[in-house]
């Protein structure tokens, strides 16, 4: 098990490759160091947890990964292209195809439909105009939204709003599928449905990276990446990690898939 | 940037973004829409003004010129005394007989004179002297009686016309022609009746009685330098400004000036003053479109205050399009097309209640301003002002929002 981690990080076609990656904050006379020379590997179709405790840099490196922040030093190699110092118009494009944002709270434009919210990032997108409303549609088909495609968010359950949220960030058929805390406004009943539907994303070829404080969440990953003041504490098999104990029906299923993957 | 879909949310998103800030959106835009309303009120007035004062000035007749006494500019007084200076009858005989573009003559004296008819006087009514031409000249014919003839003018006859409203200030019956009135104490036969013209130009219809007696005897009953001004009517207009040549040639020669001498009269045709009246309205215009730019000011400066509002409300919204891949000039683009949106409305609706007022204008008694109407270039201009306003004054906000970090953008509460 720990070889298929090693594998997976280690093989040259990663499609996520950070070597060395530090960032430093002023915080008036203060200088807080979030990242201190943070290594780590990730490679296709993976599903990975990021765990750590506030303060654990666990923000700042999701931050870093989607392409929303530059580091303070080191290397970040996303498909092979270093985007560490790129320009804020080159980082928006880059986040327009290759990243898909999942957020806490959804984040939906409160006046658009479902169907208006999931087109966003086409506005933005090179030839965005064509085909649009099908690819919208599609996305939205994916995430089992089909008959919500001309609501408001506000008619809208929470499950369902995330749900349009990750029709969002799968449109553009993104490298990466970055969640933050996707289930925390959400009941333990939609939590589990949200999480099954990422898993099934995933079986469908999608890369997803979750960062998240509970071990409930981390337990659908296949791996789990603990930070502690800024470093990689621990990067295991769900199986092998705390997070796949934790809970007894989920844990069953984690070393379930542990075991299929020895 | 190019993206047809990019423009076209732009455009929904800023109207939807007005209609669900109605009232907010309309104070905002409350410094534009007075703006914009008041000026193109001003331009409308000033439009219905040029118009009504053109039609005069062409009912008086477009090919009518004056002759005056003139110094020259900064030339000493006693250089040039009026006695030296002033038109004479002579000079107007000369006009009449050698200008071939000249088509009709006539000198004008005024002179106050009391006026009695009965036991009825008016003290100090202005009795002009003049030619029959006169009739002519200024398109004024008679309603009852006869006009002047040159016989009346040889013979120095005492015989007078009078207007309309003369008869009733002097209680003359209705028809006077045949009754005799007292002029400066001298009795003068009425032998016809002019129409009373609204040919006179604002605020100077002061008395409207008027009575004319031939320009000879007006010259005996006045002292011997007495002031008189020619007055006379080219062949047609297109000719005005070779007759002024003609004109000013006779003069010339008429007092002996050399070529390179200085002219002691004036010739002015009516157009002159026409050009002077669009140069008045011009300078008025421009006045107008000074005071559109204070209050665009003072509207664009609402504008920033709302879209600053705008920028900080919407701060998570911003930070969420620049996740999913808004450049910072996508953002920038989509603000300041917002403000211009809102300058646009409030200019719309500024140049319809603009032209409600030119409206309400034309409806009022006596303003003479029944043509008052929007043109359509203060339209344009009144649009393309507000876009601008909203570009200088939303830029600012605009660009602000294009500026936020995205990470603090979607941390924003």
């Amino acid at each position: 098990m720990a070889e298929s981690a090693r594998a997976a990080s280690g093989g040259s076609d990663a499609l996520i490759e950070v070597r060395g990656l530090t960032k430093i904050y002023k915080v008036g006379v203060e200088t807080i160091h979030a990242l201190r020379g943070l290594d780590l590997a990730i490679g296709r179709n993976e599903m990975v947890a990021i765990m750590g405790s506030s303060g654990s840099g666990k923000s700042t490196l999701m931050n870093m990964l989607g392409c929303l922040d530059r580091p303070t030093g080191g290397q970040y190699l996303l498909n092979g292209r270093d985007v560490s110092h790129m320009g804020a118009r080159e980082l928006a494009q880059v986040r327009n195809e290759e990243i898909g944002f999942v957020f806490q709270s959804f984040e939906l434009l409160p006046r658009q439909t479902a169907l208006e919210n999931v087109e966003l990032p086409l506005i933005y997108a090179k030839g965005g105009w064509r085909g649009r409303r099908a690819r919208a549609l599609a996305a939205l088909d994916r995430v089992g939204l089909a008959q919500r495609v001309h609501h408001r968010p506000n008619q809208l359950s929470g499950g369902q709003r995330q749900r349009v949220a990750i029709a969002r960030a799968i449109l553009n058929k993104p490298s990466i599928l970055l969640a933050d805390e996707p289930t925390g406004n959400l009941d333990s009943a939609t939590t589990a449905e949200i999480l099954t539907l990422f898993r099934q994303i995933h079986a469908e070829g999608q890369t997803v990276v979750i960062v998240t404080h509970e071990d409930e969440v981390a337990a659908h990953c296949h791996r789990v990446v603990r930070l502690r003041d800024g470093r990689v504490l621990s990067d295991l098999p769900v199986a092998q990690d705390s997070a796949g104990r934790h809970l007894p029906g989920v844990s069953a299923l984690a070393a379930a898939k542990g075991g299929d993957a020895c | 940037m190019l993206n047809p879909l990019f423009w076209l949310q732009a455009i929904s998103l800023a109207f939807s973004q007005i209609w669900a800030n109605k009232s907010r959106a309309f104070l905002t835009a409350l410094g534009i829409i007075v703006g914009v309303a008041s000026t193109t009120a001003v331009i409308a007035a000033l439009t219905g003004l040029r118009a009504r004062v053109l039609t005069e000035f062409e009912s008086v007749g477009a090919s009518k010129f004056f002759v005056f006494p003139d110094r020259p500019d900064n030339a000493p007084r006693n250089l040039y005394p009026f006695e030296k200076i002033r038109v004479r009858p002579e000079e107007a005989r000369a006009i009449k007989e050698e200008c071939t573009l000249v088509k009709a003559v006539t000198p004008v004296t005024e002179v106050g004179l009391d006026v009695q008819q009965g036991d009825k006087i008016i003290d100090g009514i202005t009795v002009a002297g003049i030619w029959p031409d006169w009739h002519v000249v200024q398109n004024r014919f008679v309603v009852e009686g006869r006009p002047f003839t040159q016989i009346d003018e040889d013979g120095e006859r005492q015989v007078c016309l009078i207007n309309s409203d003369a008869i009733t200030e002097l209680n003359l019956p209705a028809n006077p022609v045949g009754e005799s009135i007292l002029i400066g104490g001298r009795r003068f036969a009425i032998v016809g009746v002019v129409e009373t013209t609204q040919a006179r130009f604002f605020g100077m219809n002061t008395s409207s009685a008027e009575i004319f007696i031939p320009f000879s005897v007006a010259a005996k009953m006045q002292d011997l330098n007495f002031f008189m001004r020619v007055e006379g009517l080219f062949t047609s207009p297109e000719v005005a400004e070779d007759g002024q040549e003609e004109v000013r040639f006779v003069m010339r020669r008429m007092r002996g000036i050399l070529p390179g001498g200085v002219e002691t009269f004036s010739v002015t045709a009516i157009d002159r003053f026409i050009e002077q009246f669009k140069a008045l309205a011009a300078g008025i215009t421009a006045i107008a479109g000074g005071i559109v730019g204070i209050s665009l000011l003072v509207g664009g400066i609402g504008i920033m205050n709302i879209m600053l509002v705008s920028v900080s409300e919407r701060t998570r919204e911003i930070g969420l399009r620049k996740a999913v891949g808004a450049t910072p000039m996508a953002i920038l683009l989509q603000f300041l097309l917002e403000a211009v949106t809102l300058c646009l409305v409030g200019g719309f609706i500024g140049i319809a209640v603009g032209r409600l007022a030119a409206f309400g204008l034309t409806k009022i008694p006596g303003a003479q301003l029944d043509q008052a109407d929007i043109p359509f270039w203060a339209v344009v201009l009144s649009f393309a002002f507000s876009a601008f306003t909203g570009l200088v004054f939303g830029m600012f906000p605009a660009i602000k929002a294009s500026r936020l970090d995205p990470i603090e953008a979607l941390r924003h509460e």
